[in-house]
């Protein structure tokens, strides 16, 4: 019990990183149908620009804003400078968004460097046991952040008229410009905040996780797997797919094979994909003639 | 500019093109260190010209198809001291093992459409790429392995210059069978269930079997580039196989034109010569890559060759 506890521990934890960058994917993808390939590199400037931050003096809480202000800036630049000259095909700004990808690494080791960086933990790195299994205050920081990430998130989406029409906008984009919603404002917004939940994951999972220039695309690999198990599109299906693949990274790991568990889990996302094949999430296949 | 144009258009016309650049070359670079970049493009461009077929002519993405350039390389490092079976046959054994692979996986990830097909392949990738990491004591683990030597009728190949010709004779058989299977019902049926899957149904074409076919096909050719560049290197290494390498065939796809073969050498070209032009940039060589690739796509948006195809045609990119 306290070893299952332990693994279901440890998954959430990875679990709720994914699914932030999961959210992230699906933001963009609804609103623009662009697979931004860039989304684990928000997570790298987060974790990446507190450090450096703090080890020039500054605060860890100033650090951290500052930082995630950072990643939306570039989000936004990406959006107006590299996607939005060149929306319509979908191919074409996957490839634009793995050369901004590349880019933005790039850059990165230029202006940081190439170690691995951590930052002290918020609250100390004293574990609190729960029935015989521990678990570390950092990893409740980062449940804690994802889930009020999740509320707000969700709170916007229902509750304003700015994202209403995001959901507008993701439903019918043509419908939407005719109601007089401003789509490529809509999808700068999209940008915006997928740069600042990457970067709020990266700042609050780096002192577990560590952070380097090119933690980017292993981040958006299992991201962007998450968001497809939980099917491409759907706010909750990223949130659940991105759990779902942390528990099973640590579980496989744990009673099947620690060197195989990025292997288990996408044999699970293939197993879920055969049955399933929009994921848990999205909704029936139909096909226009 | 017509004449230009309809030449470009006619199989023959790009075979003969190719054969010249691919002649031509030798006599162009300076030293045996770019004859030997020049047969990477080769091989590449071979992965990227069955890619292709797959991408530009059927629709389908795959993120994956490093996997079976993987199992191609391995399979020349592995069968002769493993199974006793010598380099040439090797490579056979290779590229029928990645044709059984793809026509087992294929038939249900073909199932899946657009996004969820990508991350289908991607997965199928990242496990070969795991699997030859992980399984160190056969395959060397991630630090690689040697691969012996290629002899034929007790002909050592090795040299810049031989590679160069027999990476290049690869190419040009790959890109002629990739020509001739776009102007086959093959290749019609391919264009209609690329426009629409309903459609093609409709009019009779079986496109499962059809996405699966090409699907095959495109695998062979990403296995034997695979085996060409692990013998040429005699050492591989299981990058080959990974996901960024898979991200890099399908980049050369795009940057180069969907669609198009001679797009798909090109793009091929340009990604492989790009790192090693700019490594003078020291540090800033990421970050420029990076800018390039985004700067191409957006001005050239359907692709080097199309896009400037139909500039000279005076139509715009």
């Amino acid at each position: 019990m306290a070893e299952f506890l332990q693994f279901a521990f440890s998954g959430l934890t990875v679990g709720a990183v994914y699914a932030l960058v999961a959210l992230g994917f699906t933001l963009i993808y609804n609103a623009s149908e662009v697979v931004n390939f860039a989304q684990g590199e928000f997570v790298m400037i987060g974790g990446m620009a507190t450090v450096f931050l703090v080890a020039l003096g500054v605060p860890l809480p100033l650090a951290a804003i500052l930082a995630v202000m950072t990643a939306i800036i570039v989000g936004l630049l990406l959006h107006r400078l590299a996607i939005e000259p060149a929306m319509g095909s979908s191919l074409v700004t996957l490839i634009i968004t793995i050369g901004a990808s590349i880019f933005l690494r790039g850059v990165a080791q230029i202006v940081f460097d190439k170690q691995f960086h951590s930052l002290p933990a918020f609250s100390g790195n004293t574990p609190i046991s729960v029935l015989g299994a521990t678990i570390l205050p950092q990893s409740l920081w980062v449940l804690g952040g994802a889930a009020v990430i999740v509320l707000a998130l969700w709170l916007f989406l229902d509750r304003t008229l700015t994202g209403k029409a995001l959901l507008a906008t993701a439903a019918n984009r043509l419908a939407a410009r005719l109601v007089g919603i401003d789509t490529v404002k809509i999808l700068a917004l999209a940008f915006g905040v997928s740069a600042a939940i990457g970067a709020i994951a990266g700042v609050l999972a780096t002192p577990i996780t560590l952070t380097r220039y090119d933690i980017g695309t292993l981040v958006a690999l299992k991201g962007f797997a998450a968001a497809m198990l939980g099917g491409m599109g759907s706010p909750v299906g990223a949130v659940v797919g991105g759990l779902l693949l942390g528990l099973i990274e640590a579980f496989g790991a744990g009673y099947l094979s620690s060197t195989y568990k990025d292997g288990i889990a996408f044999i699970a996302i293939l197993v879920v994909l055969f049955v399933m094949p929009r994921g848990l999430f999205g909704g029936r296949s139909v096909e226009r003639v | 500019m017509r004449p230009v144009s309809r030449l470009l258009g006619s199989r023959l016309a790009t075979l003969l093109l190719i054969a010249v650049v691919i002649v031509v070359i030798p006599f162009l670079v300076p030293s045996t260190f770019h004859l030997r970049v020049a047969a990477l493009v080769w091989i590449s461009a071979l992965a990227a010209v069955g890619l292709n077929l797959l991408m530009g002519n059927a629709g389908q993405v795959s993120l994956g198809h490093a996997g079976f350039f993987g199992i191609g390389a391995y399979a020349v490092a592995l069968g002769p001291p493993q199974l006793g079976i010598p380099p040439l046959a090797s490579v056979l054994f290779g590229a029928i093992g990645a044709g059984v692979i793809a026509y087992v996986v294929g038939r249900p990830l073909l199932r899946l459409r657009g996004h969820y097909l990508a991350i289908g392949t991607l997965g199928f990738g990242v496990l070969v790429a795991l699997v030859l990491t992980s399984e160190s004591a056969i395959t060397g683990g991630p630090d690689g392995m040697a691969v012996q030597r290629l002899t034929v009728f007790g002909h050592r190949i090795s040299g810049a210059q031989t590679w160069y010709w027999v990476t290049g004779a690869a190419l040009l058989v790959g890109a002629a069978v990739a020509l001739n299977l776009d102007a086959s019902p093959t290749g019609r049926a391919l264009r209609a269930l690329h426009d629409s899957e309903v459609a093609a149904m409709v009019a009779g074409i079986d496109v499962a079997r059809f996405k699966l076919r090409v699907f095959v096909i495109s695998a062979v050719y990403a296995a034997v580039a695979g085996s060409l560049l692990a013998l040429m290197n005699a050492f591989i290494t299981p990058d080959a196989a990974g996901f960024l390498h898979s991200i890099e065939l399908v980049t050369m796809v795009v940057v180069g034109g969907l669609g198009s073969v001679t797009g798909a050498i090109a793009g091929a070209a340009l990604l492989v010569t790009l790192p090693q032009t700019l490594t003078f940039l020291q540090e800033y060589e990421q970050a420029m890559l990076g800018l390039l690739i985004m700067l191409f796509m957006i001005f050239l948006r359907r692709g080097i060759v199309p896009s400037l195809v139909s500039l000279a045609r005076g139509r715009g990119a």
